[in-house]
């Protein structure tokens, strides 16, 4: 590795760092700025003040954490066993990984128009579970809180599970032998060694995968109800910028967003430093 | 330590994808002893270290202890209940927790009191002379140091048996000396019975008890060092041990004396004798006996050093022209070619020159011969 | 270690996993099966099988030009991102300097933080320069989340091609430009083309920037998917799934084209 950036080291850097200003720090910085200014160009908190005082604007924060936060939770708690089954590898493993992404990479637009049709009343999941027997009469998917909450776990549950399965295959695998030999069952090898070791990757994996479903857009307005119980704050940010065409309201509708992501990403960062003290590195051997 | 009074393992076998790693090992280890499974990658040393851990299944064979069986091929007991201690080539220390944790790890297991680990943990740390380093993690530690927190881990647990799959391979040289040391002050004091695991014969011999050559899954020789080192069994283990100068030989004639057999060979024209300590029913002397009888080629094996550079008025000696010499202090590694343009391989006492003639002597005691298709 | 045969947690698995695939087949096949049906309204599968609806959706739309433009976007952002990010994944790999995890920190920062939050501020901006609903401003929206994407790939890559090949050049007579060209790409080639198909997969299927800063002629397929679904009452649904139809072939191809040069684990990056 070399030290410094002489001989040339910067000039390889400049694109990327103005590509970086130009597109990202300079828009955000922007928005900030917009955030604080009224539409004739005077600073003002009134982007901030039409927001948190309108009950129909604040609801939104509510309304996401409520689709945010259990989606995550699901995905990553339901993610924790698969990936530790599936720790050593096993066989079918690029088929299982193959069909895992291929919601991740159709996208959620796919998605959503999908699950409207599959799991509409009439659609193939209903009568999959009157043949069965489990339900009498259609049970409601679509337009509501759950299609939302299922399209985010159809979507962010194979991130979790291949991002969990990245950092578990990657523990010493002979810290699980020397673990056996000295008397612990499988059970208490996974609580006492290899949970405590997936923790720095459980918390990154959390606060991904919250941020993803924090920022929920197009499920929340084809799969949900936009009106009322699934306006998500993405959305209402889009209103504001697109339909009602005030940037300073939809850049405070940003920023309030960005402040509330940051917020969670930090609070479980806290959380995992406090519960793993000790080496990060888990590297084999 | 815990001990027991017999340990059998029969015929061992473990098949990988049609691959046999392990062939009908067979050994009986005895309570408080020191063994070494030795031999080069590939030799099976691993896998039956690993199958007598329950780490993996067996595949026919059967290990029992104290007459009861932990493993038959079809029902085993898990590691976690048998009792034995194991330490990894790469110390497998648990990163997230301090040395006191990881080596209070399988006491905590058995809900032992507080003040009784705590007391435990600092006798164990004391043993391996790392008292003071409970509160470092592995990662601030060295490889040595390490080594000697895994080793800690077990022993706190009074294990009836200790295996160590080539612990020693991943220090430098100076270092692995020292921890061989170690190893060795430690089990002399605790007398736990161990098996240890190695590609290197000096460990072995300085350390074993018993040593256990193996290759390609098969045993070839179970003897103490001396026996291993001075009586090889066949040719591979010859050549493992540090025999060298093994040539093709046409054997002239075979005489039996007793234990003892007197050949007459013929090396590229040069004549050697060899005098063999190949007892009755040995199978090296019946296979000398039958490839003499079919005239059959044999092959010989010589230790460097046990060729005399000088006159004797014993053997008849052979001319000799050094080709390389590579000083090593003490002593220098020559090669020369004899007469009959064979390249022998020397340990002289004494400085040669390139280029320069010796005469060399070869005792027949210190010829070993061994029949084709051993080792 | 393997046990053999059935245990719980075998079961569990292989059932949740069923699970999750019958459901994700069930809406792929769901949406294929729907916009070539007609009158479909209940019952296992539709009584009659029709393409007519990709007859509407061809008159309705301008397929090609949508493919177009997607195409379109997505190789450019892949081209441009490589120029950028390339030699940055160099100085990130080879150099050490201060900052260096801050700037690192810096150029990931627009992967952890989604498209929404950035986008209104973003759309704004190219608003404001009059680069938005072109598909100048799609391209450039789009490569606010690649460029880091592909820098993140390539250094493993750039990291595994040993500083000693470049020294040895070096030592051999080559001038820094000339090792580039002769050792390091060709040898970082295949971390180039995994970075870019991966590139293209991600900018086909990426909505939300695409959708704050489109206009009419400058969408991609999955904003006209979007579009169409979102005024689902003024098109029948079937048409609108014949569109989706045409978008998950698309993006499917390509996944299966990246699939052979990627395994499916590296499409999901770690952050160590």
């Amino acid at each position: 590795m070399q030290k410094g950036l002489k001989g040339g080291g910067i000039l390889l850097l400049l694109p990327a760092i103005v590509f970086v200003i130009l597109l990202f720090v300079y828009p955000f910085l922007y928005g900030l700025y917009l955030s604080f200014t009224s539409p004739e160009g005077a600073p003002t908190l009134a982007n901030y003040a039409r927001f948190f005082t309108d009950w129909w604007e604040v609801r939104t924060i509510w309304v996401t954490l409520w689709i945010a936060l259990p989606a995550t939770l699901i995905n990553v708690i339901l993610a924790i066993p698969f990936a530790y089954h599936m720790r050593h590898g096993m066989r079918g493993e690029k088929l299982i990984t193959f069909f895992l992404i291929i919601p991740l990479t159709l996208g959620t637009v796919l998605v959503s128009e999908g699950m409207l049709s599959y799991m509409g009343p009439n659609g193939w999941l209903n009568q999959l579970l009157r043949a069965v027997g489990i339900t009498q009469g259609p049970v409601r998917f679509t337009h509501n809180y759950w299609g939302v909450l299922i399209s985010l776990v159809i979507q962010g549950f194979p991130f979790a599970f291949l991002m969990i399965l990245g950092y578990v295959s990657g523990i010493n695998p002979d810290l699980e032998k020397a673990s056996q030999m000295l008397g612990a069952s499988r059970a208490q090898t996974f609580v006492r060694v290899l949970f405590p070791l997936m923790v720095p990757g459980i918390a990154i994996c959390f606060c991904l995968n919250f941020v993803m479903a924090f920022s929920v857009f197009p499920s929340a307005v084809l799969l949900g109800e936009p009106s009322g119980p699934t306006r998500v704050i993405a959305y209402a940010a889009y209103q504001w910028a697109l339909e009602k065409f005030d940037f300073n309201i939809a850049s405070a509708i940003s920023m309030v967003m960005a402040a509330i992501e940051l917020f969670v990403i930090s609070a479980v960062l806290v959380w995992r430093n406090r519960i793993y003290r000790g080496a990060s590195m888990v590297g084999k051997g | 330590m815990k001990e027991f009074s017999r340990f059998i393992v029969k015929d061992l076998t473990k098949e990988f994808d049609g691959k046999t790693a392990l062939s009908r090992f067979s050994l009986e280890i005895a309570n408080g002893e020191f063994i070494t499974f030795l031999g080069p990658s590939g030799c099976g040393k691993s896998t039956a270290l690993n199958c007598i851990a329950g780490l993996i299944p067996i595949t026919h064979g059967e290990i029992s202890i104290d007459g009861e069986c932990i493993d038959d091929g079809r029902n085993k007991i898990p590691p976690e209940k048998r009792e034995f201690g194991m330490v990894f080539q790469n110390y497998a220390l648990f990163p997230h927790l301090s040395v006191f944790n990881n080596v209070a790890f399988g006491l905590r297991l058995r809900r032992l009191p507080k003040p009784v680990i705590h007391e435990k943990v600092q006798a164990a740390l004391k043993l391996v002379h790392l008292e003071g380093h409970e509160n470092k993690f592995p990662t601030q530690m060295s490889g040595g140091e390490q080594q000697r927190v895994a080793i800690a881990r077990c022993i706190v647990l009074e294990p009836r048996l200790l295996m160590l799959d080539e612990p020693l391979s991943n220090l430098d040289a100076k270092l692995r000396t020292e921890m061989r040391n170690e190893l060795h002050t430690l089990h002399r004091r605790l007398g736990v019975t161990t098996i240890y695991v190695t590609h290197d014969q000096q460990e072995a011999l300085a350390l074993s008890d018993r040593i256990v050559v193996m290759r390609l899954g098969h045993i070839q020789q179970i003897g103490a060092p001396g026996q291993v080192y001075a009586d090889p069994a066949n040719l591979f283990v010859a050549d493992f041990m540090g025999f060298k100068n093994i040539w093709d030989a046409a054997l002239g004639s075979l005489r039996e004396n007793g234990d003892t057999l007197d050949a007459e060979l013929t090396v590229r024209g040069l004549r050697l004798k060899a005098r063999l300590r190949y007892p009755q029913g040995d199978p090296r002397r019946d296979a000398l006996v039958a490839a003499f009888k079919a005239g059959t080629a044999v092959k010989t094996a010589i230790r460097p050093e046990d060729i005399r550079v000088g006159r004797d008025e014993r053997g008849a000696p052979v001319r000799s022209r050094v080709t390389l010499v590579e000083y090593q202090g003490q002593t220098s590694y020559v090669s020369a070619l004899m007469e009959n343009e064979t390249p022998v391989e020397l340990r002289p006492s004494t400085p040669v020159r390139i280029g320069e003639t010796l005469e060399l002597n070869i005792a027949p005691e210190k010829v070993f011969v061994f029949a084709p298709g051993e080792g | 270690m393997q046990q053999k045969g059935l245990t719980l947690g075998r079961l569990f698995f292989f059932l949740g996993m069923v699970v999750y695939v019958g459901n994700v087949l069930g809406i792929l096949f769901t949406v294929m099966l729907n916009s070539a049906s007609k009158g479909w309204y209940s019952g296992v599968l539709p009584h009659y099988l029709t393409l007519e609806w990709y007859g509407y959706v061809a008159a309705e739309h301008d397929i090609p030009h949508l493919l177009f433009i997607t195409f379109l976007v997505a190789l450019s952002v892949v081209a441009i991102s490589i120029v950028i990010a390339f030699p940055a994944a160099y100085a990130l790999s080879r150099r050490d300097f201060k900052g260096k995890g801050a700037l690192l920190s810096v150029f990931l920062l627009p992967m952890i933080v989604p498209p929404m939050t950035y986008g209104i501020p973003l759309a704004v901006v190219l608003y404001k320069f009059h680069l938005a609903a072109r598909v100048t401003g799609v391209i450039l929206a789009n490569l606010v989340p690649i460029v880091p994407f592909m820098i993140l790939v390539m250094m493993p890559f750039i990291e595994q091609v040993g500083v000693n090949l470049e020294s040895a050049a070096q030592m051999l007579g080559a001038r820094r430009l000339t090792v580039f060209r002769k050792v390091l790409i060709p040898l970082t080639l295949p971390g180039i083309l995994t970075a870019g198909i991966l590139s293209v997969v991600k900018t086909i299927s990426m909505f939300e920037l695409t959708y704050l800063v489109a206009g009419g002629r400058s969408q991609t397929i999955v904003v006209a998917l979007y579009a169409d679904a979102y005024a689902a009452g003024a098109r029948p649904p079937q048409a609108v799934d014949a569109l989706a139809v045409i978008y998950f072939l698309t993006a499917m191809a390509c996944l299966v084209v990246a699939l052979r040069f990627v395994s499916p684990t590296q499409m999901v990056f770690k952050i160590k």
